[in-house]
């Protein structure tokens, strides 16, 4: 239910249109401004808000897009402006390395946390086997009973 | 050995505690200016009151604080008076009016008194976007070499003033503007 209110309010809140020339250059249009945050309400796509600024921005990328720039020449646009912080998929640098790489850094240090403790758990309970003597003893035991061993619940 | 080992949990905790803590202090709303450190854009804009093409050889030459503002932003009003004195002190502001209409803008600095040594006509916000402006008010600081310094977005006041902007004023910055 949530979500659907969500999805209402978001159809609501963009209510310009614009007329591709071409169906490629829609698909970019919706991709990109899903890409490119809001610089003033900050946790919105341009896609999603109804802030002027917004607004403009989805103005401009159209204006580009139609004029034939491509994804990277739209964005370095956008980010010469407004700074790596309108991208929701920033690019790689010494700012961000540790937001592209920690997942995988987690992962690994999780799985040979895991690996570590698999391994000391397998020698304290590694099965033991009987010995020889043991083997001959139970045998004698089965042999004894006659086969009428009774199943012990 | 495995007694030190029985505190990792605390020690992991007291960690993440001081990142989460660190992360509570910080203004999710300040948004680092991507002009800080280059040249104020190109442009060529109206003058609001003689209609005159300027450009940014223009208005550049001395450092001055660029103001963005407009009729419909409410908080424009509210810093309005401390501009005007700053201007009165002989601080150089340029106003940008972002994204306004032109007659209401001139009623409201004949109204309120001009602060602006020259004001821009951005009624498309295209020098603003430029700028990466997403808002006003905004206030540039921008040297004697039309490179930009420094960035405010909210209202200016005598704090915000004599904690950020004096600086790159230094023959204001002794005088101080009283509240």
């Amino acid at each position: 239910m949530i979500g659907l209110c969500m999805t209402v309010m978001t159809a609501q809140a963009v209510i310009e249109t614009y007329e591709f020339s071409d169906a490629d250059l829609e698909r970019r249009y919706h991709r990109l401004s899903d890409e490119l945050r809001c610089p003033k309400c900050q946790n919105q796509t341009i896609s999603d808000s109804n802030a002027p600024i917004a607004k403009d921005l989805r103005f401009l990328l159209h204006e580009q897009l139609e004029s034939g720039a491509s994804d990277d020449e739209i964005l370095s646009f956008m980010v010469a402006r407004y700074g790596e912080f309108v991208r929701y998929r920033p690019g790689l640098d010494s700012n961000t390395a540790l937001l592209w790489y920690g997942p995988l850094l987690l992962t690994l240090v999780t799985l040979f946390a895991l690996a570590l403790h698999l391994r000391s758990r397998k020698s304290v309970v590694a099965p033991v086997e009987p010995t020889e003597e043991e083997r001959e003893a139970l045998r004698a035991r089965l042999a004894g009973s006659g086969g009428e061993q009774k199943v012990r619940s | 050995m495995p007694r030190l080992k029985l505190f990792l949990p605390l020690a992991a905790f007291v960690l993440l505690s001081l990142l989460l803590f660190r992360g509570l202090s910080l203004d999710p709303t300040s948004l680092p200016s991507a002009l800080v450190g280059k040249p104020l854009p190109d442009f060529e804009l109206e003058e609001l009151h003689s209609g005159e093409i300027l450009s940014r050889q223009d208005i550049i030459g001395e450092p001055m604080l660029v103001n963005i503002w407009a009729t419909w932003c409410y908080s424009c009003r509210v810093e309005h008076p401390y501009l005007l004195e700053l201007a009165a002190q002989g601080v150089r502001i340029i106003g940008l009016n972002y994204k306004d209409d032109g007659v209401k803008a001139i009623a409201w600095l004949k109204d309120l008194g001009d602060p602006y040594a020259l004001t821009l006509a951005d009624s498309e916000g295209m020098l603003g976007l430029d700028m990466g402006v997403y808002g006003a008010p905004e206030t540039y600081v921008v040297d004697a070499n039309g490179v930009v310094q420094f960035r405010h977005v909210g209202v200016v006041d005598a704090q915000v003033w004599q904690s950020l902007l004096a600086e790159w004023f230094p023959e204001f910055q002794s005088k101080g503007v009283a509240q």
